[in-house]
């Protein structure tokens, strides 16, 4: 193992008693607890983490945090690994493995770094341009930049992890656990509000673990431990580290990533990561801000490093950025980087400052270090090709271009760069608050909002230490009064910290490279390689929209969101244009802050908890039966029932075969079932259903259709009457949940004076519908006290007795046209009704049928299946269905089926189909035409809506909705398929006992 | 006029740094009249501008846009292309629109970045199945090319997906159609405006209509944030905002504007290079050449006109992506948001005249907009240049909810409406 | 995710509702004395508007009771929630 040669000796919050060991591209190195991967490869002097995106150039370290354009890494690999993270979040542990990406075959020697050559043909849109011409080049190229595009690599296999959703409601939610979070929390605790305090790093602290400055007297880092003591105290606030607010949506809704296991390495037991979901009545925004670099030539080369970064790792991470250092700053906090660099033991050689003059105090820290302070300097070149090792710097003119004036070159090997901060204004964006612009700062500070949510600290705009504290302790008392708590809480006073007497900033996001062409290699997005050329290439051919520059160029679009380059971007577009930065406007800021796991958004809802699974109470006997299932929207229903080398049309044809000749069973009770009662529900019946319902007596059945309010057929079903004033409707099996929202809808919503109460009782019965030429024998043999003949219990009549010795409710209704017995008992009797059925039914040959056997049975007869007969632009008529379209009474729909298209004569109409060649079973879907051609096109007058082989009619049947249809009986029609073309006769569509005395026999 | 755009165009500009390049379009002020007003710069108005110069010589066109040109859907949607429509009105129009995709790089001289990757439509019982069978029959009866693939077949094409009999939405088959794909959106946009921009027409941002001038039921210009223009014939295709500018004109209109959500991961290796479309599931996944995976997903049940990314549609959006993909799980989402689609009761467009005269309209085209395009522009410049729809946009009239000769689509957009 | 007071039940997240379209559109009482256009109107056009719009929410993983909410489209803010049956609160429209 290598000695970490650029770790310090003493300081920083690391563990040096807790070594821990990780590879990096293939090579081992050790680093500390409490380090990131990054702090932990700069701690062993690896300097070149990356490639970039287009140009593949070498990429380093340049920030601490989530803002990271550059180090992005593979981490881990197999069914864990995951791409694109960046290697200043991810926390060091044993045995950590990562991996650079987008270099092939190494980070050392990259093919693609050929792309840098061709960089003068590769400009922003470049491909917009070009690759048109011949035709077939643009798909040959996109296939080279498909694979040379993307970053890391996609896992290829399942996620072993598991994730969950937390929903949790607050007073006050504090977004950031900086000085200015810390001190809203505590107010806001104090007052007893109930108090979220959310921070995405490991540890509550912020800047000031990464920073020198004292609070209340002592160290930052141990007033954050004092507070940490007092949350600990306190019930009513919950402190979430590892926890990234990443969307701020509608009516205060919060969305926070918790990472709970990722820093202990893969496989590790629980969650891996919780999306808390946050309702809060109001918000604290702390996220504080980020230091934003300053665009120069060569800008990218590893080694060039924010400064407030530089400082970061100094001082929380105990490790050197470089062996010497250039600080390049617009403002003073350059000059607290500066200082803790040279405390830390990398030397700087310069300080090169933008502005003629730089604050008292921020002067008085190079002063007392001997560190030499060009004024009115800026850095305007790069030197070195590898990494960082030298400065060109320059006199500035007023107007902030470099001169070439006193030019000379610095060597350096770390060149960290202020170019003032950007509020972290994200949250407060996405869910609609305004941005103002700041013109001391030259920033985008938060403006409006329309939630109850208010920013502070660094994140409204405030950079100082002191500011900030009371910044944050003023919005957390006001954000628990706001929300109703009336206790105004013990210590009242901010905490304190030393004021500085800084100098303003100097506007400059941007040194304009000397050399012509040289913007080609001032890079603004450092991911994406798009440059200060690119931008003025884009204003240049009129993408002047701020979105037009981001999405021409890519600017901001990279795995960092734009974090770091958004700003300085627009700034120089508004050069370019001549518009002052607030007129450019910015881009949106669109949820997420950073980028979230697809597993934690989806939760617990995968797999088997994906979506519900209905079964049946008799589903555990088909399933030992060796059914075959068919999903019916949430229900699992018995298919076919083969036995043992039985193909699916055999076992069908048996079961078809069997409930026609001796006695057929089937599991019914997917069925939906609504239970009616009310004075008025005949009225109610006659308004949703297209028949009459006036005449039906207790005990009598009917069978109903309903329509939309458009006259198309919605569901279809039988209706019940069981008492004065109490129905039982049925629905399809898919519909049921829709039909009775629909019912309830009208009765709510339209009808509110009608007396009639719904209840969904679908689940609570079991049905076994019993049919064929021995049903009413076995019902015999199972029951005492109900009336079977045909005269007691007429077909579409209900009686009420035991089967079985199980209370039962017996409907001699039937979608097979057999003679029918659907026997309904409580759900919990469901499998002893059916073992019941199977016992005594067994000599007479009873056979279990599934649905493909009911589809058959019932299109032998012309029996329509809503939703397969009808797709929502099907009306009772163009199904042959007039007897059931009352004329005397209106109903929904009504209306509608007079309009002049649906009253035409020649709509599409259902038939049947009979093949010419018997054996030959019509695909359904198949589409109809009245005259084949070699070729399409084709005029279509219809399609096959079911078809099936009919062992009972012994050939094969289909139905079929075709334009004029009625008119078209006994005509020749055809289906042109690939490969070959059916001929079929236009017949009536009843197939099987047309006059139906099997029915009511 | 600005330069042609090529390999050679590139490589001599290089020499110069790049700093020889035009503009794309200009960007005038408006004028006090011009022949045609068209209100919306998207894709279709832009289209509509371009063809009505391109194949009817009309070039006193303004080109109004409230915002900047292709910011509204046009730059928001998952750039899925296809023309597999069940009935034969769809089939005409988007199979217009397709064809014209084919050609429309060369022909703008603007790589749009069409890509012919195939888009497979997945069927997850045996409902699916019939409604695919009827589907593709219909396609290839229009002439459009379009397959049944087995269940084995979509795996070969797309290893990532779980075929597996036991997942909760198994895969048992699906549609394909070859030419169906992704094209650049953006370019489009971009494309069409420097193309009809080279032809005279007036792209004018930053301007939004606040009224419709009338008079005697007749159009006579609109009044902007920028002025007021004159005009013979007015084209609203605004889309998600076309009640607001039917209201202005004075009528009401048979749709209603949905929020529509989508989301992207962070770029990865290609994994995926084929649309995957699940109606059932409510998903539609493709790969962009970027890297990043593209997601779609339902339409959020309430109106709206917020363009912003919303929970618990991307949550349930996720969770149903992944049973199908069961390695998204560990990739990440990066950006989310949300478009304003304008949703009629049959899932198809109104594409026509309106009850005020010269004025017309295109619009209702829900959450397949985008690929329709030029299809919709040519046969809008069309309507607009004549007076009278041509045969392709007859059908999508507005009257046709009076008489019940809705074009339902509902299974063909592949979410939920 | 919105947040939504249902009058039954008090403020709960939009996910446990669902939206019924445009409030304040009554079913023609005589359906049949009505033009072809005049059916559409009922049938299919919407307001939809910019702004604030009346619409049916329900309740459905709750008391599964339809209440109507006056809300802004453009901003989701919800400015009125009022029972079925009830006009319209800000004497806006029908």
């Amino acid at each position: 193992m290598r000695p970490q040669r650029m770790r310090l000796a003493s300081g920083g919050r690391i563990d040096r008693t807790r070594p821990l060991s990780f590879s990096f591209d293939g090579t081992r190195y050790q680093g500390f607890a409490g380090d990131t991967l990054a702090s932990a490869l700069m701690a062993n002097g690896v300097r070149r983490v990356g490639r970039s995106f287009k140009l593949h150039r070498f990429r380093g370290i340049f920030s601490a945090g989530a803002e990271e354009p550059n180090a992005i890494v593979q981490l881990e690999s197999g069914p864990r690994t995951v791409p694109n993270l960046r290697a200043t979040q991810v926390e060091l542990y044993d045995g950590l493995s990562a991996a650079s990406v987008n270099a092939w075959p190494s980070l050392a020697v990259d093919f693609l770094a050929i792309n840098s050559l061709f960089a003068p043909l590769l400009p922003a849109g470049f491909y917009y341009k070009t690759f048109m011409w011949p035709k077939p080049l643009w798909h040959a190229c996109e296939g080279m930049i498909r694979r040379a595009a993307g970053l890391g690599r996609a896992p290829m296999d399942p996620d072993p992890d598991t994730y969950d959703h937390l929903h949790a409601h607050c007073d006050v939610l504090v977004v950031g656990g900086g000085p200015t979070g810390l001190a809203a929390a505590l107010r806001a605790g104090r007052t007893g509000a109930r108090v979220i305090i959310a921070d995405e790093q490991n540890e509550l602290g912020g800047q000031l673990l990464n920073n020198r400055q004292q609070v209340d007297g002592s160290l930052g880092a141990d007033w954050v431990a004092t507070a940490c003591e007092e949350f600990v105290g306190t019930a009513n606030v919950r402190v979430l580290t590892r926890t990234t607010a990443f969307g701020h949506y509608e009516h205060n809704h919060v969305a926070l990533l918790e990472r709970r296991t990722d820093h202990l390495g893969p496989g590790v037991d629980g969650v891996r990561q919780r999306l808390w979901k946050v309702r809060a009545k109001q918000v604290v925004l702390a996220a504080g801000a980020y230091e934003r670099p300053i665009v120069f030539r060569n800008n990218d080369r590893p080694g060039v490093m924010l400064a407030s970064a530089a400082a970061a790792y100094v001082n929380r991470y105990a490790v050197r950025p470089g062996q010497r250092a250039v600080v390049f700053t617009n403002n003073d906090s350059g000059y607290a980087a500066a200082a803790d660099l040279a405390d830390g033991g990398v030397p700087v050689a310069a300080i090169v400052d933008a502005r003629l003059e730089a604050g008292d105090d921020a002067a008085a820290l190079a002063a007392v270090r001997d560190i030499e302070v060009l004024n009115g300097f800026a850095v305007v070149d790069v030197k070195g090709r590898r990494q960082v090792a030298g400065a060109d710097v320059s006199i500035l003119n007023d107007e902030g271009a470099a001169t070439g004036g006193s030019a000379r070159t610095i060597g350096c090997d770390l060149l960290a760069v202020s170019g003032g901060w950007n509020p972290c204004v994200h949250l407060h964006c996405h869910s609609g608050g305004k941005l103002d612009f700041d013109s001391d700062w030259a920033c985008f500070v938060p403006g409006r909002t329309p939630l109850a949510s208010r920013a502070a600290g660094a994140a409204a705009g405030v950079f100082e230490l002191a500011a900030c504290l009371e910044s944050g302790f003023e919005a957390g008392a006001r954000a628990a009064r706001a929300a109703g708590i009336k206790r105004r809480g013990r210590a009242r006073k901010a905490p304190a910290a030393e004021r500085n007497s800084p100098a303003p900033a100097r506007r400059l996001f941007h040194v304009p490279s000397l050399k012509r062409g040289g913007e080609a290699k001032a890079f603004v997005d450092l991911q994406y390689d798009v440059t200060a050329a690119d931008i003025s290439l884009a204003a240049r051919e009129g993408y002047e929209s701020v979105e037009h520059v981001k999405r021409y160029t890519t600017l901001g679009m990279a795995t960092d969101q734009g974090k770091t380059s958004n700003v300085a971007g627009l700034a120089i577009l508004s050069g370019v244009l001549g518009r002052p930065i607030p007129e450019v406007g910015t881009t949106t800021f669109r949820p997420p802050y950073t980028a979230v796991t697809y597993g934690a958004l989806a939760g617990r809802d995968v797999g088997d908890f994906a979506d519900p699974v209905r079964k049946t109470p008799m589903h555990h006997w088909h399933v030992a039966a060796g059914a075959k299932f068919e999903d019916v929207g949430q229900w699992k229903r018995p298919w076919y029932y083969p036995r043992a080398d039985e193909s699916m049309q055999e076992a069908v044809n048996r079961e078809c075969l069997a409930a026609r000749n001796t006695i057929g069973v089937l599991d019914a009770s997917t069925l939906g079932k609504i239970d009616i009662q009310g004075r008025d529900t005949v009225t109610f019946l006659n308004r949703v259903y297209t028949n009459t319902w006036d005449s039906l007596a207790v005990g009598r059945s009917r069978y109903g259709l309903m329509c939309g309010e458009d006259g198309m057929i919605f569901d279809d079903g039988v209706t019940t009457r069981l008492g004065d004033h109490h129905y039982l409707m049925t629905t399809t099996s898919g519909g049921a949940a829709r039909v009775m929202s629909w019912l309830e809808e009208w009765l709510q919503t339209e009808w509110p004076e009608l007396d009639v109460r719904l209840t969904s009782v679908t689940e609570q019965w079991a049905s076994a519908g019993l049919c064929g030429p021995g049903a009413r024998r076995l019902m015999d043999d199972l029951s005492e006290d109900l009336p079977l003949d045909s005269e007691a219990l007429p077909f579409m009549a209900m009686a009420e007795g035991r089967v079985a010795e199980i209370p039962a409710r017996v409907f001699r209704i039937s979608f097979s046209g057999e003679v029918s017995f659907e026997i309904n008992v409580a759900a919990r009797y469901g499998m002893a009704l059916w073992n019941a059925l199977m016992t005594a039914g067994e000599k007479y040959g009873i056979t279990p049928y599934g649905t493909e056997a009911m589809h058959v049975l019932r299109a032998e007869k012309g029996y329509i299946i809503a939703g397969q007969e009808t797709d929502g632009t099907v009306t009772p008529i163009d199904l042959g269905l007039e007897r059931m379209v009352s004329k005397k009474k209106d109903f929904i729909g009504k209306r509608s089926l007079s309009r002049s298209d649906t009253a035409r004569e020649d709509r599409k109409q259902l038939v049947g189909l009979l093949t010419e060649d018997e054996s030959e079973v019509l695909p359904e879907g198949a589409q109809i035409v009245a005259e084949p051609r070699p070729m399409p096109p084709m005029e279509m007058i219809g399609h096959v809506t079911s078809s099936y082989y009919s062992a009972n009619v012994g050939r094969s049947i289909a139905l079929a909705l075709i334009r004029s249809g009625r008119s078209r009986v006994g005509e020749y029609v055809f289906a042109p398929l690939p490969g070959k073309r059916v001929m079929a006769r236009v017949v009536e569509p009843v197939f099987f006992d047309p006059e139906g005395g099997r029915l009511h026999g | 006029m600005a330069a042609r755009y090529s390999i050679v165009s590139l490589v001599r500009n290089a020499f110069g740094y790049h700093e020889g390049w035009q503009r794309a379009w200009r960007s005038p002020d408006p004028k006090e009249r011009y022949h045609v007003v068209v209100i919306g710069g998207g894709g279709h108005g832009l289209a509509t501008a371009y063809y009505l110069a391109k194949e009817h010589g009309v070039t006193d066109i303004a080109v109004i846009e409230r915002g900047w040109l292709g910011g509204g859907n046009t730059g928001r949607n998952t750039t899925i292309i296809r023309s597999n429509y069940l009935w034969d009105e769809s089939a005409g129009i988007y199979e217009k629109a397709l064809q014209l995709y084919e050609g429309l790089s060369q022909d703008l001289n603007f790589n749009i970045m069409l890509s012919q990757r195939g888009v497979l439509n997945l069927a997850h019982n045996l409902h699916d199945l019939r409604e695919i069978s009827r589907r593709v029959n219909a396609i290839r009866l229009n002439g459009i090319d379009s397959e049944v693939l087995s269940a084995e077949e979509i795996k070969a094409m797309v290893p990532i997906l779980n075929i597996s009999p036991g997942a909760r939405y198994p895969v048992l088959g699906g549609s394909l159609q070859r030419r169906g794909g992704v094209a650049r959106h953006d370019a489009v946009a971009w494309g069409l405006a420097r193309a009809a921009d080279a032809r005279g027409v007036d792209i004018v941002q930053n301007c939004e209509v606040t009224d419709i001038l009338r008079e005697g039921g007749r159009v006579t210009g609109v009044e902007t944030t920028r002025g007021t223009i004159m005009a013979d014939k007015v084209g609203i295709v605004v889309a998600g905002h076309s009640s607001v500018l039917a209201a202005m004109a004075g009528f009401r209109m048979p749709v209603e504007s949905h929020p529509l959500q989508a989301l992207v991961s962070e770029p990865i290796k290609p994994i995926l290079d084929t649309v995957v479309m699940s109606g059932t599931v409510h998903v539609y996944v493709s790969q962009s050449d970027r890297g990043e995976l593209v997601m779609g997903a339902g339409i959020d049940g309430h109106n709206g006109y917020t363009q912003r990314g919303s929970l618990p549609v991307i949550e349930h959006m996720v969770a149903a992506a992944m049973e199908l993909f069961p390695i998204f799980s560990r990739l990440r989402m990066m950006r989310q948001w949300g478009g304003i689609v304008d949703v009629c009761p049959d899932a198809s467009p109104i594409i026509g005249k309106t009850p005020v005269e010269n004025l017309f309209i295109n619009c209702g085209w829900g959450t397949g907009g985008f690929k329709a395009t030029p299809g919709s522009g040519w046969v809008f410049a069309h309507t607009i240049a004549r007076g009278e729809p041509h045969p392709l946009n007859a059908p999508f009239s507005l009257d046709r909810f009076a008489a019940g000769k809705l074009i339902d689509e509902h299974g063909a957009a592949g979410v939920a409406h | 995710m919105l947040l939504i007071t249902c009058p039954w039940c008090g403020p709960r997240d939009e996910i446990e509702f669902s939206c019924g379209g445009e409030a304040h559109i009554t079913r023609p009482s005589e359906p049949e004395a009505l033009t072809d256009e005049a059916w559409a109107d009922y049938l299919f056009n919407r307001t939809n508007p910019k702004g604030p719009h009346a619409e049916r929410w329900v309740h459905t993983h709750g008391c599964r009771r339809w209440f109507n909410v006056l809300r802004n489209t453009a901003t989701n803010e919800i400015l009125a929630v009022y029972e079925m049956g009830k006009p319209r609160p800000d004497g806006e429209g029908s």
